[in-house]
């Protein structure tokens, strides 16, 4: 229904603050697009500014091809879902619901049936008659995302709207965002710091640090070819494994003397490797893989399903993905390996190199 | 409880009950006296139950016209006080609840300015600026009405601070969902902020009207006429120096009109107390 194009946006807060720092990124339409980044990176900043409750410092932003930077929340065709919800305490589900069309002037029996419509969607038609302080904290999660349904607006703004729910719920309100936006077909933008979320959710995926984008595309390019060390820690839990290098002749030697023969790029510093690419076998054989680092187990975590070994190698933690139960204990000495293909390499300032 | 053995809740009840009396006897005494006749009371001991000159006192003082404050009615000043109390609680309210929310929600310039000018005037008494008000309200004619009853103390820096700290507790997402809900400054002020300070206003009224019920000083230099006393005024009229210049008996009855009408305020009140202590709505 609507593409949101950012452009060169920027937001400078009275007393110098830049939050943001020139972002554009290009929503298509029907599309769900994910900020992801740690806090402070000044993506919930930018979301803000698409809904027009931060004034936008420079560039432009627009919705549907038009230029919105002068034209307030409520006139944007926008809907928001906040990280508390922000349901009106003191007012029903169903009149929290109604609200904003009951503000836009719509007629009685047309907001009772979208009202109602929605209820049916998110099933919270026997909630209808209850106060936000009745419910749960799912429920309340529901109404919040129905207020924003019920106004078939442009443009879904979520802001970290699953942070508050335990473990679980999350999991499952996750998959249920996903589906009711592809099913709506309502391009949004959501913002989280939790990078499963983003990875699952988007289907454009904006890395941000420090005000500006690290890296933007699909979730699954992004794993797999990181722009920077940024990314690679930030995308993919647990995250990659980073090694300092220092550059030999043929060879890389690691900061406290260890050798490994690989081909490296030309540039390249810093050797990045997944834990899940990893393999790691006994000290006494050799990996079958591309790179052989000798490590000492510090401390297994089992999963279940998996188990992650944090192991220090080449002065580095190191941690390393297994199927199933480890046979490692602490103090086991193993060497570490991974191919070659996979192997991600950065350069000085952590920019990737080839 | 405070003991769980037998003789510690005796004695936990015993102490209530004294502390009751204490405060009861003197208002059932006054009761007392507002039923019997004016040579009863003055002729000690007075008896301990109620005479049979309940109906006879209180409509004579209703309706009847005391002497002594101008043959005014009790319930001319019943009115009277009533207008002024109600005048000062609401009209306090309302003026604070709307400063509170320029001061909380709208950024113009000087506005921490405004807000210390506000909070500066807590510090000064009524009595000091008495004589410029009543000049004030002299030459604008305002002697011997209701406004220039109302009027010069409707002004509350308290309730403002109050309401301002109410509305600094409200969440900002609140306000921004509203605002996305294209909820305008009225709209937000009327279907979100008015209904979430319901409980506040109710206790801030009680007090406050209790405050409107209260006043002596004020009345007493903007009235003049009989017939625009408060009832706290004419009960101080009413009694003369000389014992038997006083209508003992009218004067208990004018006492116990005027505790009325705060009592039912705060029993009517107290069930939005109640709920404001239930439900934590924020």
């Amino acid at each position: 229904m609507a593409t949101v194009d950012l452009r060169d946006v920027r937001k400078v807060y009275p007393g110098g603050v830049e939050a943001v720092k020139g972002v554009s990124i290009a929503i298509p339409d029907k599309a769900l697009c994910v900020l992801v980044g740690p806090s402070g990176c000044g993506k919930s900043t930018l979301l803000r500014m698409i809904a027009g409750l931060e004034t936008i410092s420079a560039g432009s932003v627009s919705i549907d091809g038009r230029v919105v930077n002068a034209i307030g929340p409520a006139e944007r065709d926008i809907a928001m879902v906040f990280q508390n919800y922000a349901l009106y305490p003191h007012m029903k589900v169903y009149d929290n619901m109604a609200y904003g069309l009951r503000n836009r002037g719509k007629a009685k029996d047309e907001i009772d049936r979208r009202v109602r419509e929605t209820a049916e969607i998110l099933e919270l038609g026997h909630l209808l008659e209850r106060r936000p302080r009745e419910l749960s904290g799912g429920q309340r999660q529901r109404v919040a995302m129905g207020r924003a349904i019920v106004r078939n607006p442009k443009v879904f703004l979520f802001d970290e709207p699953l942070s508050n729910l335990d473990a679980k719920l999350r999991g499952q309100m996750r998959v249920e965002i996903k589906n009711l936006q592809r099913s709506l077909g309502v391009t949004s933008v959501y913002v989280t710091h939790d990078q499963l979320e983003a990875m699952t959710l988007a289907d454009v995926l904006v890395v941000m640090n420090a005000g500006q984008v690290e890296q933007l595309g699909n979730p699954l390019d992004i794993y797999e070819k990181p722009a920077s060390t940024f990314v690679a820690s930030f995308i993919g839990a647990p995250p990659m494994n980073l090694l300092k290098l220092t550059r030999g002749s043929n060879e890389f030697a690691f900061a406290n003397g260890a050798h490994v023969a690989v081909a490296a790029p030309a540039g390249a510093a810093i050797l990045g490797f997944r834990p899940e690419d990893a393999e790691a076998v006994p000290g006494d054989q050799a990996p079958q893989a591309g790179l052989a680092l000798p490590a000492v187990v510090e401390a297994v975590e089992p999963v279940g399903s998996e188990s992650f070994l944090y192991c220090s190698a080449a002065g580095s933690r190191i941690i390393v993905r297994v199927p199933g139960r480890a046979t490692a204990t602490p103090g086991d000495k193993l060497r570490i390996g991974a191919k070659s293909e996979k192997l991600h390499w950065f350069d000085e300032a952590g920019k990737r190199v080839g | 409880m405070i003991g769980s053995s037998p003789l510690r809740r005796v004695i936990a009840h015993l102490l209530l009950v004294v502390g009751i009396l204490i405060v009861v006897f003197p208002i059932y005494y006054t009761f007392v006296a507002s039923t019997h006749s004016l040579q009863t009371i003055l002729r000690p001991p007075l008896p301990l139950l109620p005479g049979d000159r309940f109906i006879e006192n209180y409509s004579t003082a209703l309706f009847g016209g005391v002497g002594r404050i101008g043959g005014v009615p009790v319930s001319t000043l019943l009115i009277n006080t009533t207008v002024m109390a109600l005048g000062i609680a609401i009209g306090k309210i309302v003026i604070s609840i709307l400063s509170a929310y320029a001061i909380v929600f709208f950024r113009f310039p000087l506005r921490m300015t405004f807000f210390w000018l506000i909070f500066i005037t807590l510090m000064l008494p009524v009595e000091v600026r008495i004589l410029p008000t009543y000049k004030v309200m002299v030459d604008l004619g305002l002697i011997d009405t209701y406004a220039g009853l109302i009027v010069p103390i409707i002004a509350s820096a308290t309730a403002t601070l109050l309401f301002r700290q109410f509305f600094l507790t409200i969440p900002g997402e609140l306000v921004e969902a509203a605002r996305v809900d294209g909820a305008g400054p009225f709209r937000f002020f009327k279907d979100i902020l008015l209904p979430l300070s319901r409980t506040n206003i109710a206790a801030l009224f009680v007090i406050l009207f209790i405050y409107g019920w209260t006043q002596y000083l004020w009345p007493l230099l903007v009235t003049n006429r009989n017939d625009m006393n408060t009832i706290v005024i004419a009960l101080r009229k009413m009694i003369s120096f000389a014992d038997a210049d006083t209508e003992w008996h009218l004067v208990m009855v004018t006492s116990m009109l005027a505790i009325v009408p705060p009592i039912v305020v705060v029993l009517l009140m107290q069930r939005w107390f109640v709920k404001g202590l239930v439900e934590t709505e924020k």
